[in-house]
């Protein structure tokens, strides 16, 4: 897994809730059996006027120029900044691998739907969980500002604003450990593969029809 | 003893290990396979040499990319084809059971399933799809998971996993003539919103959830993920037992009476505590038709489209304004005005036998407007579709207009040819309404198979009841 330890990066903001994973890489993206290439399809029905195909060459395609992050001045964004309910809908890991692609590495919103928080985890993006108001005031601040960066560290839990204002944010001790060293969640597991082991034993015991095979 | 929820009892039985921060290792009793959020999954175990931990606990099939039409001469969008034919490719590596196209059993994941026994009650369930959800109507805990996480359960059979919170929906009464499932858990999302369930397992339970089949059961335990949950589930009763009896593979001989002991284990007990509470009345819920781009966006069928002006919460009357805007529809339409093009019944929501009864009964004898350029009709499995055709469902169905279609999720997400075009208006019976769900620029509103096949009939919304 890739290792996150602190990031500067200039922040856009997308100023709506529920913003789903459709939304974050359309359907036709996930025809694709790799992991990378996503970068310039992330929001495709935002950011272009025609419809994206798979592996299409995007350099020619017509600009979207209402969607924020096709505006100048949020060129080289790092930091998505987003109202509640991030990554709702399909569980399509897809969506994250297409912001890590594109160069986004942190995503800050009052709240996330679970498991497109939990893919951001193993791919190195750090979802940052912030108070509604702080967001709005975020929201507000990259709007009237250009150029606006925000700092990011994770072993201390702060977010820093270019005014030096710090604002601290929680995350759970497993997950930034692991985020920090950049560990192999599956190497972890099989360190534990004598207490699965030992787990399935049991298991077999009180829950036989478990651990049948399945009818062919 | 301390009273424990059903989820409590599920979760804490599969714990094979807890660490420090309160997060556990959980067993994962059973992994469903597809085609979209596999081949990464496999490809990793590939390159660092890994092997499933329990192949045999895994089972696959194709459905996101499947053709509906034509399948004899397979698909004929190469990446499409290259998608499936690698699930087939990594299934005979890695030694695990597919349903390949033009088995009977193929079908969306979340219909075959259940059909197969491969759920039952108790077990953990996870698949790389949102919907994983479904099988908690056989009070399991199912969840949908992200590549990785298919990945680390093929590896290790386990997963890490923090327990969720317990919210109980408790829907008392009994329901309208005409009001379905799929008008509960529409409800619901409406009431408590699409992050309303996010941190938190749903129960859903009453004497109206009781009332159901395992088909409705399913229904609205397939959408608890649109209420923000990864998991919803209801307890087992004589219902979830009479339905599993001789499934393929379900147990059987003395393991089935050793089973439904424990599965009737299988309830919340009578204090339990619940983290959060939400009461329903049944009797006063009515066909429900969304209007936005979001689940919560829901109204009832004799209701109109709200009007963003009288929205005191500006935060939400913007999103309002964003979703009439993208919806081609103004304020305060009635919703029995709305004109569609298209009609999709099908999807892991409302693509079983039931489903289409409910439909074919709607649409027996009658015709499809002709203002409708599409309405199709996709069954959940080919089980599915060969129980129909046993009925002469699909009969009712052709002669009315309707198209009879092969099993997959088709036009629940467009990835095949079954698309809207931009700016047609779909009646689905599927579960979500996001922008370009459908196909891009496409509008959808999500109702129950009898409201389908009712606007199917009339080109427009119409109340079932009035039918
Ligand atoms: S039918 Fe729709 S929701 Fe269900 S698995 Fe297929 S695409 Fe997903």
């Amino acid at each position: 897994m890739k290792a996150f330890t602190q990031h500067t990066g200039l922040a856009a903001p997308i100023d709506r809730a529920n913003v789903d994973t459709d939304a974050l890489i359309p359907k036709q993206f996930l025809k694709s059996i790799e992991r990378s290439g996503f970068g310039p399809f992330l929001f495709d029905e935002w950011r272009y006027l025609d419809q994206g195909e798979p592996g299409q060459d995007c350099t020619n395609r017509p600009l979207n120029p209402d969607f924020v992050l096709n505006q100048q001045r949020y060129a080289g964004t790092s930091v998505l900044v987003a109202r509640d309910n991030f990554g709702c809908g399909s569980s399509r890991e897809h969506a994250v691998w297409a912001l890590d692609n594109y160069g986004i590495r942190v995503v800050i919103a009052p709240s996330f739907a679970e498991i497109f928080f939990n893919n951001c985890f193993k791919n190195g993006v750090l979802p940052i969980t912030l108070e509604g108001d702080l967001v709005a005031r975020l929201l507000t601040e990259i709007a009237d500002n250009e150029g606006y960066q925000l700092q990011v560290d994770l072993s201390s839990q702060q977010v820093v604003l270019p005014n030096g204002e710090s604002l601290p944010f929680d995350i759970e001790p497993t997950r930034k450990h692991n985020l920090l060293e950049g560990l192999d969640d599956i190497a972890l597991t099989l360190r534990r593969q004598d207490e699965i082991r030992s787990y399935e034993t049991a298991a077999a015991q009180r829950t036989p029809w478990l651990f049948n095979d399945l009818a062919h | 003893m301390a009273a424990h929820t059903l989820y409590d009892k599920i979760f804490d039985s599969h714990v094979v290990r807890r660490e420090a921060d309160g997060s556990v290792l959980l067993y994962i009793d059973r992994q469903l396979l597809h085609e979209v959020t596999s081949p990464q999954a496999f490809e990793g175990l590939r390159l660092s040499g890994r092997k499933p931990w329990r192949g045999v606990a895994n089972l696959a099939v194709a459905d996101h990319n499947v053709p509906t039409t034509n399948i004899e001469q397979g698909i004929t969008d190469p990446i499409a084809r290259l998608q499936v034919e690698t699930l087939t490719r990594n299934c005979g590596e890695f030694e695990i059971t597919e349903y390949g196209m033009g088995d009977i059993r193929q079908g969306v994941v979340h219909v075959m399933g259940p059909e197969q026994g491969f759920t039952q009650p108790g077990m953990t369930i996870i698949c790389g799809d949102s919907h994983t959800a479904t099988h908690g109507a056989f009070a399991a805990i199912a969840y949908g998971v992200g590549t990785s996480e298919v990945e680390h359960a093929l590896a290790t059979q386990t997963l890490t996993q923090t327990k969720s919170k317990n919210m109980q929906i408790l829907v008392e009464g009994k329901l309208g003539r005409g009001v379905t499932a799929k008008d509960i858990i529409l409800a619901v999302i409406g009431e408590i919103g699409t992050a309303g369930g996010t941190g938190y397992a749903i129960e859903f339970a009453g004497s109206a959830i009781r009332d159901l089949s395992m088909e409705g059961r399913m229904t609205v335990c397939n959408m608890a993920i649109e209420a923000g949950a990864r998991v919803g589930l209801i307890a087992v009763d004589q219902t979830t037992i009479d339905y599993l009896d001789g499934r393929p593979s379900s147990p059987s001989g003395e393991q089935w009476q050793q089973a439904v002991i424990h599965w009737k284990s299988l309830v919340s007990d009578d204090n339990a505590n619940f983290d959060h509470v939400v009461k329903v009345d049944a009797g006063s819920i009515e066909p429900q038709v969304t209007w936005g781009t979001s689940p919560e966006m829901v109204t009832q069928i004799a209701g109109s489209v709200p009007d963003p002006e009288s929205e005191p919460d500006t935060q939400k009357a913007r999103s309002m304004r964003g979703a009439l805007d993208y919806m081609g529809l103004a304020a305060n339409t009635v919703m029995t005005d709305i004109e569609l093009d298209k009609v999709f019944i099908g999807s892991c929501t409302n693509g079983r036998i039931e489903d289409l009864r409910a439909a074919a009964e709607v649409a027996k004898g009658r015709q499809v407007s002709d203002r409708i350029k599409l309405a199709l009709v996709v069954p959940g499995s080919g089980l599915v579709k060969q129980q129909a055709e046993s009925e002469g469902l699909d009969q009712i169905f052709i002669d009315a207009g309707f198209e009879w279609r092969e099993p997959g999720c088709s036009m629940c997400l467009a990835m095949n040819a079954d698309r809207l075009s931009p700016q047609e208006r779909c009646a689905s019976t599927s579960n979500r309404n996001f922008e370009g769900r459908q196909g891009q620029g496409g509008r959808t509103h999500l109702v129950s198979p009898a409201m389908a096949a009712a606007a199917a009939i009339s080109g427009h919304f119409v109340d079932v009841r009035s039918w």
